[in-house]
């Protein structure tokens, strides 16, 4: 259901909002592809005596990290086995992945990209004579469900025409969940857990972005993929082009924030994404890599990621380092190497990997071929495209600057971040690996709370699932939930706080700015209180300069993990001061604060695991190196929401497939 | 790259309960000033140029400008977005227009195969709807350790 939307000036925010109440068995908790998931596969198992309800911040229309468009599909098995993608998975992840998590994703993925393509997302193909057929020339050759040849760039990866990419698979969502069981500009906020029963979900509360009004919702069972979290670091453009984040800058860590802080166990938090791109666009490179062979270079023109000394530097981080493929921080690494020893810039040689394409091409097919690389960018990052325009860069006469960004929390890209959750209940999955609810069953994808679950970016150990895992991740979860839902038919959610409690807390920020806005006479600078734009900056610096950010080239140490933990300390506690003269501001105040939290777990994880395990990621100063002999495990932490209290540890590692 | 709403263009939709900038932009950026009925970008250090609200604008009145803090003046890319493909044109500074068409969908908007009456079976089993109707071989590990 869209809410209408009303102009700025009706959003101020009042200081009694409406309440609505819903009670619901299945609550879906965000709309971007994980949700859509979701949202398809869950009315094909519920009973016509259950009820589900879907909230999503925005517009499922164009939600979530796929908003914008892909230009590709990252994973799609095909003619390769589940049994392949976990090796390449925990390779690029240095080891230390939930191989359940991800075989089973692997055995479920192509039926999500099959359908995407019967609802109408133009899938590249090849013909017998190995030509690329793109749109809806690519239909003659049949669909991939049939058997038809997607064109490859790399292994795992197939390219698409995906300007509406979002738009189709919300399409399917909304259609097969019903208009009226979905809440749009609705966003949650806090998790709530059950009043009688111990480590159970029984709701959520959350607040409209267009109107006065707060949503209490009670469910049995629920799914948090709210994404990943960005804007966490200072980014490398502190003006507008903060906004030119990579990931989506909507994600604000909620869905970590919000499970950890009702007591769901997170792992490899320390684990994150700073991917290298073109400088400041931050458009893609994959591309440019596989499909037109590029090669980056250093300040003196070397191709040094092929030297010699690049390839004994790997070879410290041997089996990943020497396999086929260079894991993605170690590529990072690489070209912070040759930066720091002052070899920059490092440029994309695209004016090269053109003309040696160009060689064995007709006129036609070259100038297919420069469209090809002008849609990588305009099907999923646009501004890209624009920046060339203003440099006057055309690619096949000038050369790019390539630069990792900053840092990035996420768990479905090349990162593997998140919450712990079980695996299917399947005889080949290690016991460790299924967690058991209250009545002895396994619901795959369940986090460690009772009937709250996960997928996306959320499930953590499983990167390299993209916008395909996430959706058939996704999927997963709603028939686990609604089989929950039926284990569970005979509980009743009862929450332990009144409406009224409820409305304070998440009104909080409404009524601090009300009570004490008149008190100066410019409403952003105020004694009383903070404005989450001010708070943003503070995260950012703090980040930027002890958690291993841009500043230090990624570095921290002991010492900075130390300072940084007090300057965190200090920001929860000026959270309680923060203020919001309207909706959107309020729902700035919150994203903001679960930006905090999930920073703080981020951190504390990086401070527990006493080595460098991702160096181009990061780097701990006082750990370098691996350290196979202590860390080669997960790190696992757990805030008691009734104690306050953190508690992080290692967990073991279990290696299910063979090398 | 913020996007920004030309006056003249801007008909805040005619007044409709539901302006198409405000519906569509993820990041909550776009509303509508009541009184001139004209739309604007409310916060512009946090648009993603997701080019959402251009694609979906009824009266092309929102374009985007580059972020000023890397990126010059001069150039201007502009979807038209179709019921099959979506027309770019990219104006760079030096005056060099290059225009591109790429297919964005197949099959006619709204009629996406959502499986409706499909109901699964085995709620115990780990097939998803459609592979249990289509008789899914479920792969398990070739070799564990």
């Amino acid at each position: 259901m869209a809410l209408p939307n009303k102009p700025k000036g009706e959003t101020k925010a009042v200081r009694d909002p409406e309440i609505e109440e819903r009670e619901v068995d299945v609550l879906i908790v965000g709309g971007g592809m994980a949700a859509c998931g979701t949202a398809f596969e869950v009315k094909k198992w519920l009973g016509s005596d259950q009820s589900v309800l879907l909230c999503d911040k925005a517009a499922m229309e164009r939600s979530g990290a796929v908003a914008q468009g892909l230009s590709a599909i990252n994973t799609y098995i095909g003619e390769n086995t589940p049994d392949d993608y976990v090796r390449m998975v925990r390779n690029d992840l240095m080891g230390i992945v939930r191989e359940d998590l991800i075989f089973d994703l692997g055995c479920h993925v192509d039926d999500s990209v099959h359908l995407f393509e019967e609802w109408g997302l133009p899938v590249w193909k090849k013909n017998e004579e190995g030509k690329t057929l793109d749109g809806k020339k690519g239909q003659k050759m049949g669909t991939l469900k049939e058997g038809a040849t997607p064109v490859r760039t790399g292994k795992w990866q197939i390219m698409i025409n995906g300007e509406s990419y979002k738009r189709i698979v919300a399409e399917a969502a909304k259609l097969a969940l019903g208009e009226d069981n979905i809440i749009e500009r609705c966003f949650i906020v806090e998790l709530l857990l059950d009043a009688n029963v111990d480590n159970q979900i029984a709701g959520a509360v959350g607040f409209s972005v267009r109107e006065n009004k707060i949503y209490i919702i009670k469910c049995k069972t629920m799914m948090v993929a709210c994404g990943g979290a960005v804007n966490i670091y200072q980014p490398r453009s502190v003006g507008e082009g903060k906004g030119r984040a990579w990931y989506p800058v909507w994600n604000s860590g909620s869905t970590y924030t919000m499970c950890m802080k009702v007591g769901a166990e997170l792992t490899m938090m320390e684990n994150r994404f700073t991917p290298a791109r073109f400088k400041d666009g931050y458009g893609p490179v994959g591309a440019w890599f596989l499909l037109f062979k590029a090669k980056t270079l250093n300040g003196l023109g070397e191709a040094f990621a092929g030297s010699d000394a690049a390839k004994a530097e790997l070879e410290n981080y041997a089996p990943y380092g020497t396999a086929a493929i260079t894991p993605t921080c170690l590529r990072n690494h690489l070209m912070l190497f040759e930066m720091k020893e002052g070899r920059g810039p490092i440029m994309m040689d695209t004016v090269t990997a053109l003309a040696t394409l160009g060689k064995t091409m007709s006129k036609k097919e070259l100038k297919h071929l420069e469209a090809e690389a002008w849609e990588d960018f305009l099907d999923m990052t646009c501004g890209q495209a624009n920046l060339w325009c203003a440099q006057n860069c055309e690619p096949e006469k000038k050369n790019s600057e390539v630069m990792p960004t900053e840092p990035y929390l996420l768990g479905s890209h090349s990162g593997c971040c998140g919450l712990w959750t079980s695996g299917p209940d399947l005889d080949w999955v290690p016991d460790a690996y299924k967690i058991k609810a209250d009545n002895g069953k396994v619901y795959n994808r369940m986090t460690t709370v009772n009937g709250l679950f996960t997928a996306g970016d959320g499930v953590g150990g499983s990167g390299h699932k993209f916008s395909s895992g996430s959706h058939s991740e996704g999927r997963i979860v709603a028939k686990a939930m609604v089989r929950y839902a039926k284990d569970h038919a005979d509980f009743t959610p009862a929450i332990a706080q009144s409406n009224e409690e409820l409305v304070d807390m998440v009104y909080k920020p409404v009524r601090t700015y009300l009570d004490n806005c008149d008190y100066t006479t410019a409403e952003d600078i105020n004694p009383n209180y903070l404005k989450p734009n001010g708070m943003m900056y503070r995260l950012m610096k703090a980040t930027h300069e002890y958690g291993a950010g841009t500043a230090t080239f990624y570095q921290t140490s002991n010492k900075s993990l130390e300072i940084v933990m007090d300057l965190l300390q200090t920001m929860r506690e000026d959270c309680e001061k923060l203020a919001a003269g309207d909706l959107h501001e309020l729902m700035r105040a919150w994203e903001i604060y679960h930006r905090i939290w999930t920073v703080e777990a981020h951190l504390r994880h990086i401070q527990f695991r006493k080595e460098t395990r991702y160096p181009g990621f990061y780097y701990q100063s006082d750990h370098p190196g691996q350290d196979d002999e202590n860390w080669f495990c997960f790190v696992n932490s757990k805030y008691d929401p009734k104690a306050g209290e953190w508690d992080i540890f290692k967990k073991d590692y279990i290696k299910i497939i063979p090398d | 790259m913020p996007s920004f709403v030309i006056q003249e263009k801007c008909d805040g939709c005619k007044g409709g309960d539901k302006t198409a900038c405000m519906y569509i932009c993820p990041n909550d950026l776009m509303v509508l000033d009541p009184n001139a009925m004209k739309a604007y970008n409310q916060e512009p250090d946090q648009c993603w140029e997701c080019f959402s609200c251009v694609k979906i604008c009824p009266t092309q009145a929102v374009e985007v400008r580059g972020y000023a803090d890397f990126v010059p003046l001069g150039s201007s890319i502009m979807p038209m977005l179709g019921t099959e493909d979506v027309m770019w044109t990219c104006k760079f500074r030096n005056g060099l227009i290059k225009r591109f068409k790429f297919p964005i969908r197949t099959t006619p908007e709204g009629q996406a195969n959502a499986y409706v009456d499909l109901k699964g079976q085995d709620l115990e089993s780990e097939f998803l709807s459609t592979e249990e109707a289509d008789g899914y071989a479920m792969p398990v590990p070739q070799a564990t350790v």
